[in-house]
């Protein structure tokens, strides 16, 4: 049965850590779906490319970033400088920056030991997941608990994944050649669509969708980072400029 | 590259990773954002993530691609149609790789 809005509302009423854990680990169950033809990707792409399975595994168990794995499997392929490696993945890593800060506000309510663990598990699934859930409830204390769920199935899937991939892909030598990257494309745009809910959000994605596409040959990704600073700025500056007429939709959920 | 420095890199790589993650939270609740930043760190995902599908779909081989025969380009289309008609994410999921499943099939 699809997810309602009404049965989230429901679902969201749960006044236990569990509870809240558990919706956490079901609203993010399409995105772990997702995940897997990817994890599967990756850890198929490290075989193919000769890098060490341990090695394979051992980036997802303690880097735990998809797109910068990936990039750095092809980097080592071929024999890019350690260093280099290094500085490509904190740019393509940025964008977690701006996920982290625009969760400040709730994460100013945690603990140290609280923001470790969720710091950590801040993926892209993950801030969509709870960015989406924030947008429709406030975090009455249990937004931890729906957090860490999120967080930790996507870190389990992802690594048994990644173990799969590399696994499979010694009897299935073309496994890197079936496109299976079109699961996060398709996740993606199942977040994004319903986020779009007022007139500067269309010309925020349609500036991300413009810019990337003249910025997409930089070096290290860095038009990935461009492009994004580019259309958030448009996303506010369209708001700013159309702040006359009524939106249709709160902005944020910060409100 | 040997084991260690694979394994130094992999260090590396967790700490440029985390750090990221983990700053503005470490710094959560030293000061609040104001309120203009909060709105616009609101445009983020929708940014960041039209990005990466956009590139995803039409970029291969640091080439644009954007001829009907492209799979996942029509893929993106169909969960774009079924998520803009309020289906779940789950079936928006599922229908997109089944789209791209039999077009890879036809073509």
């Amino acid at each position: 049965m699809p997810m309602t809005t009404h049965n989230k509302t429901l679902r969201a009423g749960h006044e236990l850590p569990v509870n809240a854990y558990l919706a956490g680990i079901t609203d993010t169950v399409p995105l772990i779906l997702a995940a897997i033809p990817f994890g599967i990707l990756y850890g198929a792409l490290g075989y193919s490319q000769g890098v060490p399975v341990w090695a394979i595994l051992a980036m997802s168990l303690l880097v735990f970033a998809g797109a910068s794995q990936f990039i750095a499997v092809g980097l080592l392929a071929s024999h890019t400088h350690p260093a280099v490696i290094a500085l490509t993945v904190l740019v393509v890593n940025l964008r977690h920056m701006l996920y982290a800060a625009s969760l400040m506000p709730e994460a100013a309510r945690l603990s140290q030991r609280w923001r470790l663990p969720l710091a950590f598990w801040l993926t892209d699934e993950t801030y969509a997941t709870v960015s989406t859930h924030l947008r429709h409830y406030r975090d009455t204390g249990n937004l931890r608990w729906y957090w860490l769920g999120s967080g930790s199935a996507m870190y389990i899937n992802w690594v048994a994944c990644t173990a799969l991939g590399a696994w499979l892909s010694r009897d299935v030598p073309d496994l890197t050649h079936w496109g299976l990257e079109v699961a996060l494309v398709v996740a993606f745009v199942g977040m994004v669509v319903p986020a779009i809910k007022q007139f500067s959000h269309l010309c925020c994605a349609v500036t991300a969708g413009g810019v990337i596409l003249l910025t997409y040959d930089w070096p290290h990704n860095t038009g990935l980072l461009v492009t994004s600073l580019v259309a958030i700025g448009v996303g506010i500056g369209t708001e700013m400029l159309s702040k006359k007429t009524a939106p249709l939709n709160g902005a944020t959920h910060h409100e | 590259m040997n084991d260690l420095t694979l394994l130094l890199l992999i260090l590396a790589m967790m700490a440029v990773t985390f750090v990221p993650r983990y700053l503005p939270f470490a710094l959560a609740h030293r000061f609040q954002l104001p309120p203009l930043l909060q709105r616009t760190l609101g445009y983020v995902p929708v940014a960041v993530l039209t990005a990466i599908v956009v590139q995803t779909t039409l970029v291969r081989d640091q080439q644009i691609h954007t001829d009907w025969q492209n799979p996942t380009l029509w893929a993106a289309v169909v969960a774009g149609l079924m998520a803009w008609r309020g289906v779940s994410l789950l079936l928006t999921v599922c229908g997109g790789m089944l789209v791209y499943g039999v077009l890879r099939w036809l073509f």
